[in-house]
């Protein structure tokens, strides 16, 4: 709540319409208390006075009455009268909206062909008939204005409340004894009510204008009763000889809406949860990089093709700086196949993404360490640079493909899109090329295939077409990010099976992040298992599997269930991962592991090399 | 199996979509669940294994109430469900959710989630509410502070024992856990499994654990159930099933999941795909991929029978050691 009236105050625009909005009704809530004149009290000698006439500060209108007092008691009918109308239509279009959208199948579908139906006809139209058909008068209007405004509310209201009723919170409240009744009020109103409010505040502007219009028709409030509609309907006829007493309602019905529509607006855009994820803030295309200089480049034993050296990079959320990945160094060889192996949380994702710059920014920021490709400094260059290496020589495959593969378009033009943008092509060259992709990631019936759209594939193929995407332009490390965790076991062994030959037969190089040790022991030489954003252990895949020299590590290998050994108790890490913005001086794992000593906790420790291996750690499992 | 079963299911079907609609016809509808029949005895812990299309969500929600069958019998402890209503259902059997963070409503606390059905379902007063809240917090090992808490306050683990403690909350005497650990961290799962574990022994709850995790199924199960496009394909106690598995599917599974120490190969081509759930084919399902498949399974569907010591399987040319 304080952090929606922060947002809320930061808004400008929607501060001052607020104020302005407040002062208005503050003021047509104290008129019975005013000094004012009889708003009907008629002096036919005093009529059309000018404003600022002695005893007339606003002038008199064509009956001689007094035109402040008539705006103070009009715009407080037009208020009231507005507020209601928009009350009334939200009341009920979002009960019709939610019993629609909950309950669905054909109660729905006759809600919503009514609402729909009411939706046909022009509401300025429906409104007149339902006045001529109730007759003149104030409740009518009321009663016009809230029945045409229904409808907004009922959609919205129903599009929202849809998506909440096939959520697993409304299965668990039924299964807790909680009938429908009961789950429409205390399980779906709260979390449809910000949608409410939203609609609301956004639409009473719009509903104040047609209330005083149906008055200024005359089929509003009745003479000599004031509201700003009818004021104005009455000085139409004066509009060229004084044209006074029609600016004076027009300037306050001005003032109204435009307030209301700043504050509205100013709270919708407070309320939008997207905007607390700073959806609206488009990220940049390349992550923002400020470090001080790259550390100096140290020639690696064997020439690694990818050095990612010192690597750091933070999540910087307001005064709050997350260190995501905090000083990673990793280097990946011709051929050769890396896991990095963490748990949510450690920055192995964020380090994968990292190495093309390709961490959302705001809120990442490359803080330091250096990426080098063949020796070249990758984190530094230009982004015409970075953008000719990615894809090009470097290519990514994410978990969902479902997210990856736009939904709109065919998966061939998709992939002939990714050839021709580093490969000069024309679209016949480059369909056939698509083609001989999805034979090379076995594909079944390619022909067939690559007209259709992602969503006419499984889960496998989509996949499939997610490697053959990163194929498309021959590069030489492709960096795969749990690429097969959305996968059935049958469908993931074939997966990986297809990433180990492309690597034995075009010597690609693979960085496979993952959590699950049973992939990287099939598919990779060397393995890094990261924690709290650092390496903690680094080796050969089956020496470190076979003794694990970090207690995270062992801890952690442990824990996985292996087939064959029949029903047991697992070995569990006992506590949570720690978080990123409060974590413990020393070692990160201190406060779980079972070998902790004091001066674990007591500074930073160094990743010890010992040969191919290397461990931080001050009282390793073994020593490697 | 000499005692009662604390859960026993004759036959379950369920086909979606195959009512006429408003205009229109019917269509022929997806056959999820094709005819399912299994006994739980108390105490047990059966797992039930499958992949995506298997059936084994739908089957799940039956047995919970969420659906309701098109055909077949469930039986708690020797009587009958014959309606689908979740609020009979919950006070005998209860659902522990795959997405912790999605099965709590994020605007109620904790305490309203917990109170919900000991008001509902038990009817229970204030102050004994209050005890039974501690005694739930207790038994999943949260700190009692947390019952004033929101569910996004919370780790995914400590939801996960959030929506244990909602399950234990209507005192059931059957938990069917909907892969119950896999949205969670490796090092998460094993404490949540233990929990299970001890709750099982403690309270004498009967699980039914579905999971897509050969090795986990093995580690916390009696028997274990392998289910394929919607019907039974092997059933039996878990080391054996996955040991030697009776059913080619059965060891197709067993040979696909990744093991420390296996070398990497793809069990079977990349053609294999499931059959169309709207026209299912005549004979075995799974003979499309079956390397064993010859006229007959093509022909004539596999009945599930005894093959062995309490193991069943349905498939005409079984594996044997």
């Amino acid at each position: 709540m304080t952090a929606f009236l922060q947002r809320l105050a930061r808004n400008r625009l929607a501060a001052a319409g607020g104020a302005m909005l407040a002062l208005i009704v503050l003021v047509a809530l104290a008129v019975p208390l005013l000094p004012l004149q009889d708003p009907n009290a008629t002096a036919t000698a005093e009529r059309f006075a000018r404003p600022l006439s002695e005893g007339h500060l606003l002038g008199t209108d064509h009956l001689g009455r007094d035109l402040l007092s008539r705006l103070a008691h009009g715009t407080r009918l037009s208020l009231a009268m507005g507020f209601a109308a928009a009350l009334i239509a939200a009341v009920l279009g979002s009960v019709l909206g939610i019993v629609a959208g909950f309950l669905g199948g054909r109660v729905d579908n006759v809600i919503m062909r009514g609402v729909d139906m009411l939706m046909g006809f022009p509401y300025v139209l429906l409104a007149l008939a339902i006045v001529a058909a109730l007759g003149p008068g104030l409740v009518n209007a009321l009663i016009a204005v809230a029945a045409v405004n229904v409808p907004f509310f009922a959609r919205n209201i129903r599009g929202v409340t849809v998506a909440l009723a096939g959520r697993e919170f409304v299965d668990a409240a039924r299964l807790s004894g909680m009938g429908n009744l009961r789950i429409m009020a205390v399980e779906i109103l709260p979390n449809v009510l910000p949608v409410i409010v939203i609609a609301l505040t956004t639409t009473t502007g719009w509903m104040i204008l047609e209330t005083a219009g149906l008055s200024f028709l005359g089929l509003g409030s009745q003479p000599p009763q004031a509201d700003l509609g009818s004021m104005l309907g009455e000085a139409r006829a004066a509009l060229i000889s004084h044209p006074h007493v029609a600016v004076v309602p027009g300037v306050m019905i001005f003032l109204v809406v435009m307030s209301i529509n700043l504050f509205g607006d100013g709270v919708r855009d407070a309320l939008d949860p997207r905007l607390g994820a700073g959806a609206l803030t488009r990220p940049l295309p390349a992550t923002v990089v400020d470090r001080p200089a790259p550390p100096p480049l140290r020639e690696p034993d064997p020439p690694a093709l990818l050095a990612i050296d010192d690597l750091r990079t933070e999540f910087r959320l307001g005064r709050r700086v997350l260190p995501a990945v905090d000083g990673v160094s990793l280097s990946l060889g011709r051929g050769e196949a890396v896991g990095l192996v963490g748990e949510s949380g450690s920055g192995k994702s964020v380090t994968a993404l990292s190495v093309m710059r390709l961490v959302a920014s705001p809120p990442g920021v490359i803080a330091g360490g250096a990426v080098r490709l063949d020796g070249e400094e990758v984190i530094g260059a230009p982004f015409e640079v970075l953008r000719a290496l990615r894809g090009r020589r470097v290519a990514y495959v994410f978990q969902d493909p479902q997210a990856t593969l736009h939904p709109l378009y065919r998966i061939g033009d998709q992939l002939a899109e990714a050839i021709r943008a580093h490969q000069p092509m024309g679209a016949r060259a480059a369909r056939v090329r698509a083609l001989e992709l999805l034979r090379d990631v076995r594909m079944p019936r390619p022909e067939d295939r690559i007209d259709d759209y992602p969503h006419q594939l499984s889960g496998g193929q989509r996949q499939r077409v997610g490697i053959a995407m990163a194929l498309a332009n021959n590069p030489d490390v492709i960096i795969a990010d749990e690429p097969t965790t959305a996968l059935d076991v049958t469908v993931q062994a074939q997966i990986l099976a297809l990433l180990e030959r492309l690597r034995r037969e075009r010597g690609l190089s693979i960085l496979f992040i993952t959590h699950d040790f049973g992939v990287v022991a099939q598919l990779c030489e060397r393995l890094a298992v990261m924690y709290a954003g650092r390496i903690v252990e680094e080796g050969p895949t089956a020496e470190v599997l076979a003794a694990p020299a970090h207690p995270y590590t062992r801890r952690l290998i442990a824990c996985v269930p292996e087939p064959g050994a029949g029903r047991r108790r697992l070995e569990a890490i006992p506590g949570l991962p720690p978080r990123l913005d409060a974590l413990p001086p020393g070692c990160a794992f201190a406060p779980r592991c079972h070998r902790a000593r004091p001066d674990c906790g007591a500074g930073d420790i160094p990743l010890r090399r010992a040969g191919a291996r290397a461990v931080r750690c001050l009282h390793p499992e073994t020593t490697p | 199996m000499t005692s009662i079963p604390a859960l026993k299911v004759e036959d379950l079907r369920k086909t979606f979509g195959d009512r006429a609609p408003l205009l229109g016809r019917a269509r022929a509808g997806v056959q999820a669940v094709r005819g399912v029949s299994f006994a739980v005895a108390p105490g047990e812990t059966l797992a039930i294994v499958g992949e995506s299309g298997s059936g084994k969500s739908t089957l799940a929600r039956m047995l919970v109430g969420l659906l309701p069958p098109t055909a077949g019998r469930i039986e708690i402890e020797g009587r009958a469900l014959d309606t689908a209503d979740p609020a009979r259902f919950g006070r005998l059997i209860q659902y522990v959710f795959q997405d912790p963070a999605g099965s709590l409503n994020p605007r109620r606390s904790v305490r309203r989630i917990l109170e919900t059905p000991l008001k509902l379902l038990h009817r229970m007063p204030r102050a004994a509410r209050e005890k039974r809240l501690a005694e739930l917090l207790a038994a999943v090992s949260l700190p009692a502070d947390a019952l004033d808490r929101y569910p996004h306050e919370f780790s995914g683990g400590q939801a996960q024992r959030i929506g244990i403690a909602r399950a234990l909350a209507a005192d059931p005497r059957i938990l069917v856990l909907d892969e119950p650990v896999s949205a969670l961290d490796v090092s998460v799962q094993a404490q949540v499994l233990n929990l299970l574990a001890d709750l099982q022994r403690r309270m004498g709850l009967t699980y039914l654990f579905i999971t897509h995790d050969l090795a986990v199924a093995e580690a916390v199960s009696d028997r274990v159930m392998v289910l394929y496009f919607g019907a039974v394909a092997e059933l039996g106690p878990a080391r054996e099933v996955f040991a030697s598995p009776a059913h080619p599917y059965t060891k197709l599974l067993a040979d696909s999941a990744p093991v420390v120490g296996r070398a990497l190969r793809a069990p079977e081509a990349a053609e294999a795909e499931l059959p169309d759930p709207r026209h299912p084919p005549a004979g075995c399902a799974f003979a499309g991929r079956c390397p064993r498949a010859d006229a007959l399974c093509r022909a004539q569907e596999p009945p599930l029978e005894e093959i062995g010591d309490d193991r069943l399987a349905a498939c005409h040319h079984p594996l044997r050691e």
